[in-house]
């Protein structure tokens, strides 16, 4: 007895996970290189990991994803893994004409310690008689961090090895922006230049990192920057990568995704903006890192949800472009502060729990604060250790009471302490819905992964408009319940 | 067309013509080849997931619990402790110096919290690299808590999905033999290898029931670990999908005797034949095998004019399958020519050569059988021969809708039965509402088509 309260007391903070609120990190690694253009992205680990991965993504997106896997068995678990990554990585250049293939670690390959850096050296200097890809990679060992950090650290990492402090030179012209860039080889084709995409043609205004948001988010981020007139340079893209029309073919590469030149001339644009209050608190994001390197100076936001998150977007838009807020979006502003104001009634106290990735649930709190709905519980299974600081940014100045906040928290325990909250409803991925139907409660799915409804990937939650949005599915939750539960069923609410 | 087939994947791939059968399987995945199959974690993980009544702990990092969260669907009758995902979310300093002391304290945890009946324990990739002794650490915890706690040897590189099945039968063997076998009939059998999947082993165990045959154990699907400790009291294991389960019924055969059979559940002749072999087996009873007449019979009428009036429609049209198992496949091409319609393809992740060999017999002249095959190769082979639907599993849906055909969930995730008779309904109306669909029309290939054939 003694023994085992000795036990106890030693691990005291550990209980196990029970339905985790979070992902693994070379999940968000795969999805971020996905968004990179012409990207194949490859695991460095066993079979298992990409192909679970692939099947988790597909059914959020409804896309087909290829990630390819070294495919190390148990011998390369002992030898190394270096041969079955090159092997993996021809065979990739082969089959699927990948011009660039993002090199994801798992926790197997972290631990028998194969340095990915160093092999990809190698493998350069051993096939430099072929033409050879961009070769990106980054570390994500399974045992640390969730799915957000892999996805920021990928970002980083590409930036890392892309951009170099002073050797490109600003393009004025259609000439090839990837000469000098040193690193690889990238062509850039004319077809890369067209007009629709104004961050090819030479150097970007802005970088803008927005983090995992959904591709609809990024398809409005891109009609907000050429509203405002402002060329950009949006990574990752999977705007079109993620959700790509009806086409003839099985496209082995889907189009789209950020084009490795316009990566490269990151370090040239007036300035970078990067959603993320967490993600800046952690101190070593992408944004920062064009910073330290190039001298691009940082509009470190949070995510663009509710009016006054917004509002600082905007602003820092009107900066960088020299423009003013164009009349369209100063309507959209103009219609939500209607919206709250016809919405108020509906939503004052209501109480509600926010759960999934940090910055996500930033956002949403900073716009739930506004709306006057009573916030009881942010819950995170990441532990960055600064969601708590990041969540009092967005609240101090407006609720009076400032809600739960728990890192490195799983449904589990989300359950338990929803208990005596008694919430009103829940705002977060799908995987809450054992939860609210055992509440019988609404549940507002947004971010990632909604994986029970359809269309999680045109979901916008990014803008005046993505708040608008928003606003009117909680609303509409908050009626549909009274309509339900009431004796009378008010067709006029 | 440009080349799709990688060189070393070349004897991977028959098509049936005058060349002699010679089929490669049961390899490793080829690096950089996108295999659509998963891991020795993914296929133990497959096997023991409907045990309902067991805490199910995946040692290792987040990952690999967190992509096997209620993904499948298999139902319970009862308790629900499958669908939850227990992990010991394995940390950098659990790698460094090692994550037995978590794992027990996780098993001791989530026992008292649950009260389950046994308890499985995963391991994955990253416990098969820093050696815990699982082994050890299961036995403690076992005689703290007083009931079973069984370590799954599962490190996801140590094989390829079969493997995985192997270690999952394994676990299950070490139940079997401890339980009380008294009050089990002459006339009994334990059903393996159905996972209940949208209430399907319901619809088997009713038939056997109304034949008048006893079920012990269902294994897997609603299972019991109680059932199972007395399984080896039944008198014949029923053995479905064979790849998952026939380990188990060899390892039981040897151990106590139990004879087996392997059926498939997935078609009308097939469902009819199940249950003919099965009563044949009691021949002592010759009632059994006049009720199990009396069943397909009833059963049959209910279901031929549906199936005449989806017939009409389907004829002549095209299929394509690649399923986990290959022993599925052969079920669904006896399926699809019930239904009038042609296979032109079939593959699996998992098959034997034993398993490719029965398939090349059953197939038509010109059809394509792959094993552990992948996006680039199964779209080219989709394509090529025109297939109207596609039946596979979830990462294959987007391949099939991609290329604007037809598509049929035929796997682990799927909600719909498709066993029985009641099921071959489901499966023709599934079937008929994806390749009659009028979507397809609007496609961007069959626009092409069209335009070429009328221009
Ligand atoms: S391959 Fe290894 S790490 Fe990946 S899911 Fe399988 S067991 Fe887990």
């Amino acid at each position: 007895m003694s023994k085992k309260l000795k036990i106890k007391q030693k691990t005291e903070a550990y209980v196990s996970t029970t339905n985790a609120c979070k992902l693994c990190k070379p999940l968000g690694a795969c999805i971020a290189f996905r968004g990179i253009e012409g990207t194949v992205p490859f695991l460095h680990g066993s079979q298992g990991c990409a192909t679970y991965m692939r099947r988790y993504i597909i059914s959020h997106f409804r896309e087909p994803i290829d990630i390819a896997s070294s495919s190390l068995s148990e011998k390369h678990a002992v030898y190394g893994g270096g041969p079955n990554l090159k092997k993996g990585i021809l065979n990739v250049m082969d089959k699927y004409g990948a011009k660039v293939v993002g090199i994801a670690t798992t926790c197997l390959t972290e631990t028998i310690g194969d340095n990915v850096s160093g092999l990809l050296k190698e493998f350069k200097e051993e096939f430099g008689d072929k033409e050879l890809p961009t070769l990106l990679n980054v570390s994500t060992p399974s045992y640390s961090g969730t799915h957000i950090e892999g996805f920021h650290a990928t970002v980083r990492a590409v930036i890392d090895q892309l951009v170099e402090s002073e050797t490109v030179e600003p393009k004025t012209s259609s000439q090839s922006p990837g000469v000098g860039a040193g690193l690889f080889t990238s062509e850039q084709t004319e077809k890369d230049s067209s007009e629709t995409r104004p961050y090819i043609l030479n150097t970007s205004k802005v970088n803008l990192l927005p983090g995992l948001v959904s591709p609809a988010d990024i398809r409005y981020l891109k009609e907000v920057l050429d509203d405002f007139n402002c060329p950009g340079t949006i990574l990752p893209d999977i705007s079109e990568t993620l959700d790509a029309p009806a086409q003839m073919d099985y496209e082995k590469i889907p189009e789209g995704g950020t084009p490795i030149a316009a990566i490269q001339l990151m370090g040239h644009s007036d300035a970078t903006i990067e959603f993320g209050q967490v993600l800046q608190r952690t101190g070593n994001s992408g944004g920062q890192l064009l910073a330290e390197r190039c001298g691009v100076p940082l509009y470190a936001l949070g995510m663009p949800i509710g009016l006054r998150e917004c509002d600082r977007f905007f602003e820092a838009l009107e900066e960088v472009s020299g423009c003013a807020t164009p009349r369209k979006h100063q309507l959209e502003r103009g219609r939500l502060v209607d919206a709250y104001v016809d919405s108020h009634k509906y939503l004052f106290g209501k109480r509600v729990v926010v759960y999934g990735e940090e910055d996500l649930c930033v956002g949403l709190t900073a716009f739930l604060a506004e709306i006057g709905m009573k916030i009881v519980l942010c819950a995170s299974g990441g532990n960055s250790g600064q969601f708590q600081d990041a969540i009092n940014a967005v609240t101090s100045d407006i609720v009076s009471e400032p809600p739960i906040v728990k890192e490195g928290f799983d449904f589990y325990e989300i359950s338990e302490e929803i208990e005596s909250l008694d919430p009103d409803m829940l705002i977060g991925t799908s995987k809450g819905y054992s939860l609210t139907k055992k509440q019988q409660i609404p549940l507002i799915r947004v971010g990632f992964p909604i994986h029970d409804r359809f269309g999680g990937q045109r979901m916008l939650h990014l803008g005046y408009r993505g708040t608008q949005n928003l606003l009117d599915r909680i609303v509409n939750a908050i009626i549909e319940k009274k309509q339900a539960d009431s004796p009378v069923g008010y067709g006029y609410l | 067309m440009e080349p799709v087939i990688f060189q070393e994947r070349e004897k991977q791939i028959h098509r049936k013509g005058n060349q002699p059968f010679d089929l490669e399987c049961n390899k490793d995945s080829l690096a950089g080849a996108v295999s659509q199959r998963a891991c020795v974690f993914c296929g133990s993980r497959v096997v023991l997931y409907p045990i309902a009544d067991a805490v199910h702990l995946v040692h290792g990092p987040i990952g690999c619990a967190a992509y096997t969260w209620d993904i499948r669907g298999a139902l319970s009758s009862g308790p629900e402790l499958h669908r939850l995902s227990f992990s010991t979310d394995l940390q950098e300093r659990d790698v460094i110096f090692g994550g037995e002391k978590k794992l027990y304290q996780a098993l001791t945890e989530l026992i008292d919290r649950h009260h389950p009946n046994a308890a499985f324990v995963y391991s994955t990739c990253i416990v098969g690299i820093i050696g815990d002794d699982l082994e050890a650490i299961c036995r403690r915890v076992s005689q703290e808590k007083n009931i079973p706690v069984i370590p799954v040897k599962s490190e996801g590189f140590k094989g390829n999905k079969r493997a995985g099945y192997n270690a999952a039968c394994t676990a299950m063997f070490r139940l079997v033999g401890t339980g009380d076998t008294t009050g089990i009939s002459p006339r009994s059998i334990n059903i393996l290898g159905d996972f209940n999947l949208a209430g399907e082993i319901w619809i088997i165990r009713e038939y056997f029931e109304r034949m008048g045959v006893q079920v012990v154990a269902n294994i897997t699907g609603d299972g019991r670990v109680g059932d199972i400790a007395r399984s080896h009291g039944a008198a014949l294991n029923v053995v479905q999908c064979s790849g998952a389960t026939m380990d188990l019924a060899k390892m039981m055969k040897e151990k106590y005797g139990t004879p087996f059979l392997r059926v498939s559940y997935f078609g009308v002749e097939d469902m009819a034949e199940a249950l003919y072999k099965v009563a044949r087996f009691f021949e002592d009873d010759p009632e059994i095998l006049k009720r199990a007449q009396d069943l397909v019979r009833e059963e049959l009428t209910l279901l031929y004019t549906k199936l005449q009036e989806y017939r009409k429609d389907l004829q002549g049209k095209k299929a394509a399958i690649y399923v986990g198992g290959a022993f599925k496949a052969f079920s669904l091409v006896k399926a699809f020519r019930l239904i009038g319609m042609d296979v032109v393809m079939v593959g699996s992740q998992t098959g034997t050569s034993e398993d490719y060999r029965e398939l090349h017999e059953v197939t038509d002249e010109g059809t394509i059988i792959v094993d552990d095959s992948n996006p680039l190769e199964l779209s080219a082979f989709l394509k090529e021969k025109d297939v109207d639907i596609f039946v596979g599993g979830v990462k294959e849906r987007p391949i099939a809708y991609k290329l604007g055909l037809g598509f049929c969930d035929h796997n682990h995730e799927r909600k719909e039965a498709l066993e029985g008779f009641l099921g071959m309904v489901n499966f023709a109306k599934e079937v008929h509402s994806t390749v009659m669909s009028p979507v397809w029309r609007f496609v961007p290939r069959k626009n092409q088509a069209l335009n070429s054939s009328s221009g």
